[in-house]
């Protein structure tokens, strides 16, 4: 499986809220940001955790938030390690 | 979600799940105990501290670091591979200008190999919802009083990656052997709430 997203590609995270683990941090659900880099490639943790016996492997980026976008306030950068299965990618229309 | 690791009851309820484990045919006691022996041993922010004095000393060592951490490892004779897999390693250096720090929203992810085990702020619930919101407030509660114009990067870690911050190096230390620096380095260095 190839990586679908690029160092500079922004992305919204995905706004599931799964009953069961996940590795989505509440604070970035809906959330867009910009790609840092491809991680590597890992079994999804959220189907490791519930026993899937061949979980799906998939890239792992780290995406940079704005803190301004996250908490509307705030000069940093908060990056996080998101599985491709988290994101999408961002229209040029901003949807 | 526990904010504190060491508190009795969840170190009764570990103690209760690994009896579980055992019992079930899954792990035996001795497996467990030389797991963990593996896993901690020589985990100490030392290995750190080496890392940095030698990034610190060797440049060309310092760009391979911070390229690909876990290819430059071997090269001070450590590895990422305790664990039950090899985790990646990123390097993140501060400079006059940028400051980065590391913390675990979800959990406590932490390089323990090279840090030594976590302290018991960076567990807390405390830390790690106000550092990703006011990381220059918290890192003032710390002491460290970061310039205006410093851009601070929070790195949250929540996958297969740990991260450990590259300090920088005190002015007036120049003449200083790779030991005399290593000894300057502290875990609050590694972790981004102190200077070095």
């Amino acid at each position: 499986m190839r990586a679908e997203f690029r160092a500079g590609e922004r992305v919204r995270v995905r706004t599931v809220d799964p009953v069961g683990h996940t590795r989505v941090p509440r604070y970035v659900r809906g959330q867009v940001g910009r790609i840092v880099e491809c991680q590597g490639r890992w079994a999804l943790a959220d189907e490791s955790a519930a026993g899937v016996a061949e979980p799906r492997v998939e890239p792992v980026y780290t995406v940079a938030f704005a803190a301004g976008d996250l908490w509307g306030e705030g000069g940093h950068e908060v990056t996080v390690d998101l599985w491709e299965s988290y994101i999408e990618r961002v229209r040029k229309d901003g949807a | 979600m526990s904010g504190e690791h060491t508190s009795v009851p969840v170190a009764a309820r570990v103690r209760r799940l690994e009896e579980r484990l055992i019992e079930a045919g899954v792990v035996g006691e001795e497996q467990l105990d030389q797991a963990l022996a593996t896993m901690l041993k020589g985990a100490s922010p030392v290995n750190g501290a080496r890392i940095v004095a030698r990034a610190w000393t060797d440049e060309g060592f310092r760009r391979r670091l911070l390229a690909d951490a876990n290819a430059a490892l071997p090269e001070v004779g450590l590895s990422m591979a305790g664990g039950i897999q090899e985790q990646r390693l990123k390097v993140v250096e501060n400079t006059a200008t940028t400051h980065h720090v590391l913390v675990c929203t979800l959990c406590s992810c932490y390089p323990i190999g090279l840090l030594g085990p976590s302290p018991s702020w960076y567990k807390s619930e405390a830390y790690r919802s106000r550092v990703v919101r006011e990381p220059r407030a918290v890192l003032a509660e710390f002491g460290l009083e970061l310039p205006d114009g410093t851009a601070i990067t929070v790195w949250d870690s929540s996958a297969e990656s740990r991260y450990m911050v590259l300090p920088r190096r005190p002015e007036g230390t120049a003449g200083r052997s790779e030991a005399e620096l290593a000894a300057l380095v502290t875990r609050e260095g590694l972790i981004g709430t102190a200077a070095v």
